[in-house]
């Protein structure tokens, strides 16, 4: 089983990696009160910017060209949630059908973009990012064996995003404020908080991560642009309810499904599994999402105001 | 007078998203060096230029017709159903397990299918309106889940039990007894993939227009779409209203399945999320959620898949131009507010120089 585990962990967390970024990036959103189902199709943005500068760029400068990638991508996303933000915001539109059109904008629009430049639709990156050993504390017994051997430098990106989410969510007047806007945008509106400014904002993070998401994906196992993040978006939304909007709690759920994912994808080379079936194996995360929504149901915390547009006669 | 204001509204505020979609598409052709003149002109003709082309629109479109009415028939309810794909999915798999079984002559058979498709269809909205109604799991979530379930047991299914003879990753051709298509269809339309599908479609809008205009069912469930705790207060069964609606919404995908599987097709590929799925919200979207709206939006939408193949291969557009164009026009259309008030503004102005 140690081996399964020892095995299994670098994939697994590497499949975790993106999903929890934009899982992040959906709960500073929903905090704000905006519910953000476009995270798919901004991630689909950032894997596109991500495999378009890189492969422009890899050539000229292959030192950085995969950081100016996810630059590139968490900067690309973050304007393009602009869209959504304006329409949900500004517009008092329906979020979730905004949110939608976003992904479908997305999803055609890099597809057209990509076809036009390489013919086929895909956009190929010749060097993705290196697995490293973290030095020194690649050594420790077990620990380091999992964590610090062969790890991405974007894991690490991740983790410390991770960090400054909560601290800034949690320990600054900047995240109590979001945070009111979500759960009671007039009682936050009297007390001076901008709700539009706010919201804008958290929109526009939840951009910027779901594109970093994406980029991930791109210079870690996928290495090629395909036009799709195959409902990984739609998992970090799940992901996000599944961890009952906080951080720590999303972080729990993106890698139960990472490894759930993982396991089920691996199976057939691992003895102890080869005997389910795959396909209950390939279903499990979707039906335990399921089930723990019902069971969360009952006291199930979403930001009270998330998914209504703030309307200021109401104050 | 009032509702007819209100229809006017919509149909305008439909039209103006649909003119701004084709002017993005129009841009972005301009902006690739193409000439979206002659761009459209091709995507057009490409839709009705034959009779067969003809043929091939409508039957595009027919698929597109039911996930719009069951997108649509959802949100009367107030129910947001994103799981048409995953339904349609299912439906299909039905349709094509009982045409692959069963040795029957073609009326009866083609009815058992269908009675599959809708019932494979109408457990797959089920599940997400029991879920919904007992324990107020958002929906939207759950059917995203039972896309991704019914995604895996395609995969696992068709070709544990329905292997193609050439390739693993499809099922087998269902047989001619079997398939929607008919011979007096076919010819009519010149060897088009036109099919008894279509007509299914049609008597779905208008079962399903009856239902919402003329029962006191229907007007349960607007009403719960409405509000539901004013529902409640009238006496209606919210509960009970949200799992029908979630399962007739079902059962249209499901047929939608069955007529694009056993129809427009002849075997299922595995590993592929049908795009009809979302593409009927749109339509539910630009036709208003009005039965006849969907029909007229997905006429629309099945014109702009069918021609793109062609106007690909007389200007090398790429294909993907139709999906933008439809996204586009789905965001204006969420954001059409922002027409409406420019619609009140320039009336206003006309008024005032009058």
């Amino acid at each position: 089983m140690w081996t399964v585990i020892v095995q299994v962990f670098p994939y697994a967390i590497a499949f975790t990696i993106p999903l929890l970024i934009t899982a992040l990036g959906g709960l500073f959103s929903e905090r704000s009160g905006v519910v953000n189902i476009g995270l798919e199709g901004l991630m689909v943005v950032g894997f596109f910017t991500g495999a378009l500068v890189i492969s422009k760029l890899e050539i000229s400068m292959p030192e950085i060209s995969i950081w100016l990638g996810l630059l590139a991508a968490f900067i690309a996303s973050a304007l393009f949630s602009l869209l959504h933000a304006f329409a949900c915001i500004s517009l008092n539109a329906n979020q979730v059908i905004s949110g939608t059109a976003i992904n479908m904008i997305a999803g055609a629009l890099t597809v057209f973009l990509a076809r036009n430049m390489t013919g086929s639709g895909n956009i190929l990156i010749v060097h993705g990012l290196i697995r490293r050993n973290v030095p020194v504390l690649s050594d420790i017994p077990i620990v380091g064996k999992l964590f610090f051997t062969q790890v991405y430098a974007t894991t690490w990106l991740v983790l410390a995003l991770l960090a400054v989410s909560w601290f800034v969510l949690y320990k600054t007047s900047f995240g109590l404020r979001l945070r009111a806007c979500g759960e009671h945008p007039q009682a936050a509106d009297s007390a001076g908080i901008n709700v539009y400014k706010m919201r804008y904002i958290a929109v526009m993070i939840s951009g910027a991560f779901a594109g970093l998401g994406g980029a991930i994906i791109l210079v870690t196992y996928s290495g090629e642009f395909t036009g799709t993040v195959s409902g990984l978006g739609f998992l970090a939304l799940a992901a996000l309810i599944f961890g009952q909007w906080k951080p720590l709690g999303v972080l729990g759920a993106t890698l139960f499904f990472g490894f759930a994912s993982t396991i089920a994808n691996v199976s057939q080379v691992i003895p102890a599994l080869s005997s389910i079936p795959g396909i209950l194996l390939k279903n499990f995360p979707y039906i335990v999402t399921l089930a723990v929504l019902v069971l969360s149901s009952k006291y199930s915390q979403a930001p009270r105001a998330s998914g209504e547009p703030y309307d200021k006669a109401k104050r | 007078m009032n509702l007819k204001r209100f229809i006017g509204r919509d149909f305008i505020t439909a039209l103006v998203a649909v003119v701004l979609g084709l002017l993005a598409g129009a841009v972005l052709m301009a902006l690739i060096g193409r000439n979206p003149f002659s761009g459209y002109v091709y995507l057009f003709r490409g839709g009705i230029m034959s009779i067969e082309r003809v043929g091939n629109t409508l039957a595009t479109a027919t698929p597109l017709i039911l996930t719009g009415l069951s997108v649509a028939f959802a949100f009367r309810t107030g129910l947001f159903n994103v799981g048409a794909a995953g339904q349609m999915l299912i439906g299909g798999l039905c349709a094509t397990a009982v045409g692959l079984t069963l040795v029957l002559p073609k009326p009866l058979l083609l009815t058992v299918m269908m009675a599959a498709a809708i019932l494979g269809g109408a457990v797959w909205g089920l599940v997400p309106g029991l879920l919904k109604a007992k324990f107020n799991v958002h929906e939207v979530v759950a059917t995203i889940m039972m896309n991704w379930i019914s995604y895996w047991t395609v995969y696992y299914v068709v070709p544990a039990y329905f292997k193609g003879t050439y390739l693993e990753t499809e099922s087998r051709k269902i047989p001619d007894a079997a398939s929607l298509k008919v011979e007096w269809l076919t010819e009519m339309f010149n060897g088009s993939y036109i099919n008894l599908g279509l007509f299914l479609a049609i008597i779905s809008v208008i079962v399903i227009a009856f239902i919402i205009d003329r029962t006191t069912f229907g007007y349960e469930l607007k009403a719960v779409g409405f509000n539901r705790h004013a529902a409640e207060y009238a006496g209606i069964k919210a509960n009970r209203s949200i799992i029908m609606s979630m399962m007739i919404a079902g059962a249209l995908a499901g047929l939608g399945g069955a007529t694009f599987y056993v129809g427009y097709a002849s075997n299922m590929q595995i590993g592929v999320l049908p795009s009809q799925g979302l593409d009927g919200i749109a339509v539910s979207l630009l036709g208003g959620n009005s039965p006849w709206g969907v029909f007229g939006a997905a006429l629309f939408f099945g014109l702009l898949h069918s021609g793109k193949g062609f106007m690909n291969a007389m200007t090398r557009i790429p294909p993907e131009i139709a999906d933008t164009i439809i996204a586009t026009i789905i965001y204006f259309s969420a954001t059409s507010v922002l027409i409406e008030r420019n619609w009140e503004r320039l009336k206003r102005k006309a008024g005032g120089a009058k």
